[in-house]
C-alpha cells in the first residue's frame, strides 16, 4: 500500500509545526522521520496516522483520500504505536494483544478461532508468546514494547506509524525492537518510525525523512540524509561520519556548534 | 475468560436477589411477605400488602437501581479517566442533581407537583454536563474535563451550602439536609417510576462503551488509531453518567463512596478490564447499598441512620485503607 501525504501544513496558535510537507511511504518501505526537537516528527506522524486533522494539505492511501475511508477499516491498515507506550491497567499480556482484534469485532461478536490464531501469530512475531500469562506492569520495558507491538502486529495492519518506540531501550532491545520494524517491511509492510538514534535509523532505514522547523529539510537513502552538511545545518552538530561497507553508516557526533 | 465472567455476574446476581428479599423482610412491623405479595397481587388492600407495597418494596428496588447505578457510573468514570479515584461525584454530576433538588426543596415546589424533587434533580445533572462540556471543550482532553467538572462541583456546593444558609425556615432547613445526607426510606413506587426509566437509558449508554474503554487503556491515541471516535465516546459516556446520576442522586440524595469503591475492589475480580468492570459494577454497587440499607435499619430503627452517612462512614476509611495499600504499586 502507498500512503502520501502533500502539502500537509499545520499552524498551532499562530506558529507554524508543519509546513507544506510531502511524504511519501511506498509498500516496503521502512522511512525513518529524523530531526530535532520541536521539528514536528510527531505531529507528522499523527497526521499520517489520521489522529490529527492538517490545515492545509492533504494524505491519501492507495489513491483514496483518508477522510473517505470508514473509521473501521482504516484501523484494519493503519497501525499506531504511542509515544511512551502506555498501558493504564494490570492487564493479562494475551488479553492486551487482543485489543488489537477490535476493528475486526462486530458490536457483539466475540473472538473468533481465527482472531486467536492472529493474536498468536502477532505474539509470535513480537516474541512475547512466553509472556503470554504475564501481568504487563510486571514486565521490563523492552518487553512491554514488545508486548504492544504485538498488540499492533494483531491488527494486522499494513502501515506501521511508530513514535520514538526504541527511546528508552537498552541497545539489545533497540535492536530487537527495530528488527522487528524491518522484518514487517520485508513481508511487505511499511513502516514510519520517529527516532532520534541516528545509528539505529542508518542501520535500519531504507529511507530517512529529515524534517526541521516544520519542513522537509532532506530525504532520500541514508548516505544521502545523514551528511556533515545535513547535521551542521539542521542538528546544529559537527559529527564523524564512518562509512562501513558492511554495517552502514555510523554517525559520532563530536561538537555543537555555537550559534 | 467469558466463562468466569458469566459465572462472576450470575453469582452477584443470585446475591443480589437475596438481599432483596431479605431486605423486604426488614421493617418495625412483623409482616408475612409471602401473605402480603398474595394479598397486593390479589388486590387486596390489607395493611401487610400497603406496608410490601408502600415502603419495603419501592425502597429496596431502589436499593438496587441507585447502588447499580452508583457502581457502573463509577466505573465508567474510572475508566474513562484512567484514574482509579475517579468517581461520579467527582465531576460534579452528584452535587449538581443535589443542587436542583435542594432548590425544589428550598421553594417549596415538591409540595406543588410531587415529582418536582427528582425532576429538578436530572435538570441539575443535564446542566452540569452541558457546563462541563462548554467550559472543557468538546473535542478537549479528559484533564481539562476533569478540572471543568472539579470547578462546576465547586460552585454547586457553594450554591447548596447558600440554599442551606437561607433557608426560609428549620423545617425546610433540615429537610434539605436530611435529604442531603442520602436516604432511601420515605420514597414511593412512583418515586421508582420515575427515575428508572433514566437510569436505565444511562446504563445502556455506558455499557454500550466497554469495548472503547478496553481500548482506552492504551491511551487516548491507540484507541483512536483502533477505530473509536474519541469525542463521540466520551461524550456518550458522560451523558450516560449524567442520566443515571443525576435520576439516582434526585431520588436518593447524595450517597458517596459507593461509585468509588465498588469498582475498586471488584477491579481484580475482571482481570482489571475495564469493559468487564462494568457489568460487575453494576451488581456490586446493587449489593452494596442494599446491605448498607439492611444494615441502617437493623442497627438503629428507632432514629435511623442515613444511608449517605452509613456508606461514608464505612467507604471513607476503607478507600484511604486502599490507596495506602496500592500507592506504591502500578494501579
Amino acid at each position: 500500500m502507498k500512503l502520501q501525504g502533500k502539502n500537509l501544513s499545520l499552524r498551532l496558535n499562530s506558529s507554524a509545526i508543519l509546513n507544506d510537507v510531502d511524504i511519501t511511504v511506498d509498500a516496503g518501505d521502512f522511512v525513518g522521520l529524523i530531526g530535532p526537537n520541536g521539528a514536528g516528527k510527531t505531529s507528522l506522524l499523527r497526521i499520517l496516522a489520521n489522529l490529527q486533522q492538517a490545515d492545509s494539505g492533504t494524505i491519501e492511501l492507495n489513491g483514496h483520500h483518508l477522510k473517505s475511508i470508514h473509521r473501521k477499516t482504516l484501523a484494519q491498515t493503519l497501525g499506531y504505536l504511542e509515544q511512551g507506550a502506555p498501558a493504564h491497567w494490570p492487564l493479562l499480556v494475551r488479553r492486551l494483544v487482543e485489543l488489537g482484534r477490535l476493528p475486526y469485532l462486530s458490536p457483539w461478536g466475540q473472538l473468533t478461532g481465527s482472531d486467536k490464531a492472529i493474536v498468536d501469530n502477532a505474539m509470535n512475531q513480537a516474541e512475547v508468546q512466553h509472556l503470554s500469562e504475564r501481568i504487563i506492569s510486571t514486565l521490563s520495558g523492552g518487553e512491554r514494547l514488545r508486548v504492544l507491538i504485538a498488540r499492533m502486529f494483531a491488527t494486522e495492519p499494513n502501515i506501521v506509524l511508530a513514535d520514538e518506540p526504541i527511546a528508552a531501550l537498552d541497545p539489545y532491545h533497540q535492536l530487537h525492537t527495530m528488527e522487528l520494524f524491518r522484518e514487517h517491511c520485508d513481508r511487505g509492510g511499511s513502516a514510519v518510525v520517529v527516532m532520534h538514534d541516528l545509528n539505529m535509523a542508518a542501520r535500519f532505514c531504507d529511507r530517512l525523512v529529515l524534517l526541521n522547523q516544520g519542513v522537509v529539510a532532506c530525504e532520500g537513502n541514508v548516505e544521502s540524509v545523514l551528511t556533515e552538511g545535513n547535521l551542521a545545518g539542521v542538528y546544529g552538530i559537527h559529527a564523524q561520519l564512518d562509512h562501513q561497507t558492511t554495517k552502514g553508516l555510523t554517525v559520532i557526533p563530536t561538537a555543537r556548534i555555537p550559534h | 475468560m467469558i466463562i468466569r465472567q458469566v459465572y462472576l455476574l450470575s453469582l452477584m446476581a443470585l446475591a443480589t436477589a437475596a438481599l432483596f428479599f431479605m431486605a423486604l423482610h426488614i421493617g418495625p412491623a412483623d409482616i408475612n411477605i409471602t401473605q402480603a405479595f398474595s394479598d397486593s397481587l390479589n388486590s387486596t388492600h390489607t395493611l401487610p400488602a400497603m406496608i410490601l407495597s408502600e415502603i419495603r418494596l419501592p425502597r429496596a428496588l431502589l436499593a438496587i437501581v441507585v447502588g447499580a447505578t452508583l457502581g457502573l457510573a463509577g466505573a465508567a468514570m474510572q475508566g474513562l479517566l484512567r484514574n482509579p479515584l475517579a468517581g461520579p461525584g467527582l465531576v460534579g454530576v452528584s452535587n449538581c442533581a443535589a443542587l436542583g433538588s435542594v432548590i425544589a426543596l428550598y421553594f417549596g415546589w415538591g409540595a406543588v407537583v410531587w415529582f418536582a424533587v427528582p425532576a429538578a434533580g436530572m435538570v441539575g445533572a443535564a446542566i452540569s454536563v452541558v457546563l462541563i462540556f462548554m467550559i472543557g471543550g468538546y473535542k478537549s482532553n479528559v484533564m481539562t474535563l476533569l478540572l471543568a467538572g472539579v470547578a462546576v462541583n465547586a460552585v454547586a456546593s457553594s450554591l447548596i451550602s447558600l440554599a442551606l444558609n437561607f433557608a426560609p425556615n428549620p423545617y425546610a432547613m433540615s429537610e434539605m439536609v436530611y435529604w442531603l445526607l442520602g436516604s432511601l426510606a420515605n420514597r414511593s413506587l412512583a418515586d421508582v417510576q420515575l427515575a428508572t426509566p433514566f437510569m436505565v437509558l444511562g446504563w445502556l449508554l455506558i455499557l454500550s462503551s466497554g469495548r472503547f474503554l478496553n481500548a482506552l487503556s492504551l491511551g487516548e491515541e491507540t484507541a483512536q488509531s483502533l477505530g473509536f471516535h474519541l469525542a463521540k465516546q466520551r461524550t456518550i459516556i458522560v451523558i450516560g453518567v449524567a442520566l443515571s446520576v443525576g435520576a439516582a442522586v434526585s431520588v436518593s440524595g447524595n450517597i458517596g463512596f459507593v461509585g468509588l469503591l465498588v469498582p475498586h475492589i471488584l477491579r481484580p475480580l475482571v482481570g482489571y478490564e475495564p469493559g468487564r468492570l462494568l457489568a460487575a459494577s453494576a451488581f456490586g454497587g446493587a449489593l452494596m447499598v442494599l446491605i448498607a440499607d439492611i444494615a441502617v435499619q437493623t442497627i438503629s430503627p428507632d432514629q435511623e441512620l442515613k444511608l449517605g452517612v452509613v456508606t461514608a462512614l464505612v467507604g471513607g476509611p476503607f478507600f484511604l485503607y486502599l490507596i495506602i495499600k496500592t500507592r506504591n504499586t502500578l494501579i
